[in-house]
């Protein structure tokens, strides 16, 4: 299904296409007519400085924050003009895993979880139960979770349940703000693995905003730059580490980058 | 819609079961009553293979549910092999095949009666915890309250005048304008029913009294329990619930010499001051409507009026407005702090907060009465 198409020739499909989006707050524009494609099956790493608008962009296809100008259409459904129902479709098609977890505080995770499947599908009991474990196992926890609170879980528990209830409904695409934000390195290097295998499994479009230098090595397909309120850049790792653009230089040949430590032990 | 998605035929010994269509999240109720339906009867089978290649579509829902017919036939003995499916699908069924069945005593349930007789010990349990709790919270006012006294530089005089603000000069206007009509009402019910009797002019006396003794405190620590307690306890919780109050005692501050003194103190001395106020614009209420409505001549009523009061009932009332300011604060500092992770942790403490201090403010509004009854005041 989903990778058969996406890997390979030109004729990729596009699900999330963003055309001229223009999105700002008072007289401070955030972003200027933007373009911006997410194909089908592809893992897509959206980079920025801090306060570029990268989180501004994913709360705007996703339809939280309104913009001034321009189109998004996600599956080809103009968002904007589209009827409820219509809406609602392509919303059951998409997860969201917030940055801070956003999981609801007075519910358990298994309540968590079974949340959205619950409203959309009409399911018996023991089937929601057993299908709450199946996720919760398949974000690498166990079935002694189902009853905390999120207020009982440690920061990497929060984000792997987060991710489970992003998943609840199968979506086609996830949208993961800074997934790996807050995480130490290995459980960082996890996440990475556990969204890897996850779209494998799942066939996913994933859209992550991140920082991390690390996932965009191992788990990004393409990479989109936002800058001064402008896509600078969209491509492979490989066109990034090539560009001569100061920003993509200073972002992915600084320090704390790889390439920055192959550079520093050539020298 | 969503049509035959699992079909069984049985040859003897074995179960052929085929799978078809799309098996999603959209079709989960149909192919899981299709699922339970396949799997009951047939003791005689011994060998299962399940055929998936007409499956054209499989999610996590779908995979679960293969799964789940696997298992209740390789639970009774049978040897069952699954066929035909997708390349693609592969890694997704595997994953689901890793899961653990839950344990059934996760979820035990006792009977109605024990949890309802139960509900009653736990809420009498927690009468007694929260007094403690008032007792506790009461303590480490006195112990805050000592070292500022001691190191007067150490009390957060910005933070005081600030709450003084929210809680005493915002609340005036409302304050004035319900203590008026409250004023207004008892002196018109006053007039119609004492006029029975002839006797329209002790209106003036049960105004009097009943307002500068009772009615203008109650009513004012009545307004500021839910006015302002609410406010507190909804401002802790919410601070509780983002460790802001644990970041406070990590710097080495006490969270109630720095949060809960000031808010304290704040309601020590507006209450006061809004009682006073608020008396004042209840016998303006009362006074008018004995005008306007009874006839009698604000002359008539404020000559009537000194010889009815004296220093006393306007002390009496005032004595207790300070106390009531302190349990308002007390219970709505208690209760902030109790506030768990969960925003509805969050609501029920604010409702207990502000059910909790006005009765507590009516019980000690009796206590009063019998106190001063018996000083003879």
């Amino acid at each position: 299904m989903a990778q058969d198409k996406s890997k390979g020739n030109g004729s990729r499909e596009v699900v999330i296409e963003v055309r001229g989006v223009t999105v700002g707050f008072g007289d401070h524009t955030v972003l200027d007519k933007i373009d911006l494609d997410v194909y089908r099956g592809e893992i897509l790493g959206f980079v920025g400085g801090s306060g570029a608008g990268k989180s501004v962009l994913m709360r705007t296809i996703v339809g939280l924050l309104p913009k001034r100008a321009g189109t998004i259409k996600v599956f080809g459904v103009d968002l904007a003009a589209a009827s409820d129902d219509e809406r609602h479709a392509v919303e059951r098609r998409w997860g969201v895993l917030f940055q801070q977890g956003a999981l609801f505080s007075s519910l358990t995770v298994r309540e968590n979880l079974q949340f959205p499947i619950r409203e959309y599908l009409k399911l018996s009991q023991q089937l929601l139960d057993e299908l709450a474990i199946a996720k919760l196992e398949m974000v690498g926890l166990d079935a002694s979770a189902l009853d905390k609170f999120p207020s009982e879980l440690s920061g990497g528990m929060t984000k792997r349940v987060a991710l489970a209830r992003a998943l609840a409904l199968d979506p086609d695409i996830v949208f993961l703000d800074e997934p790996t934000s807050g995480l130490d390195p290995i459980g960082a290097g996890e996440f990475d693995t556990l969204i890897a295998t996850l779209q494998r499994t799942l066939g996913l479009t994933v859209f992550m905003v991140t920082h991390d230098l690390d996932s965009l090595h191992t788990v990004c397909d393409r990479i989109a730059v936002l800058a001064d309120g402008k896509v600078i850049a969209a491509g492979t790792m490989d066109t990034m580490l090539a560009s001569t653009h100061p920003w993509l230089r200073a972002y992915f040949h600084g320090k704390r980058s790889r390439a920055g430590h192959l550079e520093a032990a050539n020298v | 819609m969503s049509g035959v998605l699992l079909e069984g035929t049985a040859e003897g010994e074995r179960l052929r079961l085929a799978g078809a269509g799309a098996w999603v999240a959209e079709n989960a109720h149909s192919l899981e009553a299709q699922v339970k339906a396949a799997t009951r009867g047939g003791d005689a089978i011994k060998r299962v293979v399940i055929d998936m290649a007409r499956v054209d579509r499989l999610d996590t829902f779908g995979a679960w549910l293969l799964e789940r017919l696997t298992r209740s036939f390789s639970a009774r003995g049978c040897d069952t092999a699954v066929t035909g499916l997708k390349e693609d699908y592969r890694a997704l069924v595997d994953e689901v095949h890793g899961v653990a069945p839950e344990q059934a005593s996760a979820h035990r349930r006792g009977n109605s009666l024990a949890a309802a007789v139960g509900a009653i010990g736990v809420s009498i349990a927690s009468v007694g915890s929260s007094l403690a709790a008032i007792v506790n919270m009461l303590g480490a006012l006195m112990v805050a309250f000592a070292r500022v006294v001691t190191h007067p530089r150490r009390f957060r005089f910005t933070s005081m005048v600030h709450q003084l603000d929210n809680v005493g000069w915002r609340a005036v206007p409302i304050i004035l304008l319900i203590t008026f009509l409250i004023g207004a009402i008892i002196a018109q019910q006053g007039i119609f029913h004492f006029r029975k009797f002839g006797a329209d002019i002790y209106v003036v006396d049960m105004v009097g009294i009943l307002v500068l003794r009772e009615i203008g405190v109650l009513i004012v620590a009545i307004m500021v329990a839910g006015r302002s307690g609410s406010a507190y306890t909804a401002e802790l919780g919410a601070m509780k619930m983002r460790e802001e109050v644990d970041a406070l005692c990590t710097m080495g501050f006490d969270p109630t010499e720095v949060l809960i003194l000031p808010r304290i103190v704040a309601l020590i001395i507006g209450v006061p001051i809004l009682t006073f106020l608020g008396s004042l614009a209840a016998l303006y209420g009362g006074g008018l409507v004995c005008w306007l409505y009874g006839g009698i001549s604000p002359d008539i009523f404020l000559s009537r009026l000194k010889e009815a009061i004296d220093l006393s009932t306007f002390e009496v009332g005032m004595i207790k407005a300070p106390f009531m300011a302190i349990v308002i604060g007390v219970v709505a500092c208690v209760e902030g702090m109790a506030v768990k992770g969960s925003s509805e942790s969050l609501g029920l403490q604010t409702t207990a907060s502000v059910v909790e201090s006005i009765f507590l403010v009516i019980v000690l509004d009796g206590f009063f009465a019998i106190f001063f009854a018996s000083i003879g005041m």
